[in-house]
């Protein structure tokens, strides 16, 4: 018996266990207060939800997965372009940094309705809502990566000649590697809340579109059948960043502990 | 014959017309082949001096004149070494030791067709440091000396003429730090190269250098210069002489005296 308990690798199950815990004590807490299924459905009936409904939930996941992710990797290419150009030149920097911090601030459920006027409902407005929201994070950390450069290198490089473009390749773009693949998994997870925003308020289909109807029929499990499979995706999404991080820059990581 | 390297009159200011004097009516005279030290309190614009034999810098007034030519630019006869060794995490350390060689202009365009004769280049001064079959270990692998050991191959790799050292041992422990003496004094006996070598450490100014400059306090300029006759090869025991203990006695004086003024 012990021999068995010690083999289990606790670490690797925890995720998994304390998962599992949480829908158990949900269920025993909704069945034990006899909570109305309007306010809180039992994890067993969002299940049965999933089941019930899932041609529509997949259907509806699809798009959501497809909206997220086109509007991901645009702004992958443009925050990393935009965050090269902001670290290359201080001056381009001091120019469009407030821009930036003015623009993020914006809620950008407001800008829905905008998109909406230029491009109609739909599959357009939650690309580029899940664009807009997850572009920032990019952004700041590239170019947080290469104003970093210590002053040593580029001293040591330009002693020998090197020109502003050749600090870039050899040093500036390689160390801004971890902050830009580190930031992917912020901007992946904004995407997602991006592109649901935009679904629930202007479009047909999606699963922000199939949650605030579901959620205008009183259907409150079709509701959580809908956050439970955004959960989902956006955990997956959320670990490929981190395996495409790890195995990028897994230098970074190890240098930072082995440097300490 | 011409110094190699020689300091005129230099003024270098910082941020303008009314920025803070660096350095002032600086004089520094280093012959090829000579190893020069210099000391002083700090923020006595020893770093300043660094970059103006460099060509980092270009000063307001006087001229600084490397290998005959009036300094305009970044020169690359020169490779440089810090107390930080700054390699490049994401590299190995040979690939580290090979970086100059992709951006000096002459090694550069032979660097992709001659590399295998480069990599032996690299691992030839590998050995000299003490360093032999570590080139494909990542600089985090390696303890701080040899990360440094391997920043001096770094600043080696192009054939500098002239090899500027800002600190570069003050971050190691006693030990090592002599180690890396018998290493930089062993590099320049043989492959005679010019060094300057900018430090705090009288002691390893006296043990290596046959020139030594004392820096004033901010504004710097040069109080004093000192000529080290010990003869060469030194020892390590050349330390425990009466001799080297007075000179490393009147430099240390010396920049109390500097330092009390400012």
């Amino acid at each position: 018996m012990t021999g068995f308990m010690s083999r289990i690798d606790w670490l690797k199950a925890a995720p998994w266990l304390y998962t599992i815990g949480l829908f158990v004590f949900w269920e025993a807490a909704v069945r034990l207060f006899s909570v109305s299924q309007i306010i809180l459905p039992p994890p067993s009936v969002i299940f049965g939800a999933i089941i019930q409904y899932w041609p529509a939930i997949w259907k509806n996941s699809l798009q959501t997965l497809y909206t997220t992710t086109v509007g991901f990797v645009m702004a992958v290419v443009g925050g990393l372009a935009l965050g090269l150009l902001i670290g290359w030149s201080r001056q381009i920097y001091a120019g469009l940094y407030p821009l930036m911090v003015g623009f993020n601030a914006i809620p950008k459920v407001a800008v829905v309705p905008i998109l909406v006027i230029w491009f109609g409902i739909g599959t357009i407005p939650a690309i580029l809502t899940a664009f807009l929201i997850a572009f920032f994070p990019i952004v700041v950390n590239v170019a947080t990566g290469l104003a970093t450069i210590e002053p040593e290198v580029e001293d040591v490089l330009r002693a020998l000649g090197a020109k502003k473009l050749d600090i870039m390749l050899k040093v500036g773009i390689p160390r801004s590697m971890p902050y830009f693949f580190g930031s992917l998994k912020v901007a992946i997870t904004l995407a997602f809340v991006g592109s649901v925003i935009s679904e629930t308020v202007a479009a047909n289909s999606g699963l922000g579109f199939m949650m605030s109807g579901a959620q205008s029929q009183f259907n409150v499990p079709l509701v959580f059948a809908g956050l439970i499979m955004l959960a989902i995706e956006g955990i997956a999404m959320y670990a490929l960043m981190a395996w495409i991080e790890q195995r990028m820059t897994g230098w970074a990581h190890r240098s930072s502990t082995m440097a300490g | 014959m011409q110094p190699l390297v020689q300091i005129e009159n230099v003024d270098m200011r910082y941020g303008g017309a009314d920025g803070t004097l660096a350095v002032t009516g600086l004089n520094v005279k280093v012959e090829k082949g000579e190893f020069a030290a210099v000391v002083g309190p700090s923020g006595c614009g020893k770093s300043t001096l660094m970059k103006l034999v460099t060509g980092l810098h270009i000063p307001q007034q006087g001229q600084v004149i490397v290998s005959g030519e009036e300094v305009t630019e970044p020169v690359s006869i020169v490779g440089m070494a810090f107390q930080n060794p700054t390699l490049l995490p994401w590299r190995t350390t040979l690939d580290n030791i090979l970086l100059p060689l992709e951006i000096v202009q002459r090694h550069r365009k032979r660097l992709r067709r001659h590399r295998d004769e480069y990599v032996a280049e690299a691992e030839k001064l590998l050995e000299t440091v003490g360093l032999k079959g570590f080139g494909d270990k990542f600089p985090w692998q390696l303890s701080g000396g040899m990360q440094q050991r391997a920043s001096l191959c770094r600043a080696l790799i192009h054939q500098p003429e002239l090899l500027m050292l800002d600190e570069p041992f003050a971050a190691l422990d006693a030990f090592t730090r002599e180690e890396l003496w018998c290493v930089i004094r062993d590099l320049h006996q043989e492959q005679g190269i010019t060094v300057v070598l900018v430090t705090h450490d009288l002691r390893e100014a006296v043990f290596l250098a046959d020139k030594i400059f004392v820096m004033s306090a901010r504004p710097g300029r040069i109080l004093n210069v000192h000529k080290i006759d010990t003869p060469r090869p030194r020892d390590l025991d050349v330390m425990y002489t009466t001799e080297f203990t007075e000179k490393v006695h009147e430099l240390r004086n010396e920049i109390a005296e500097a330092r009390a003024v400012a």
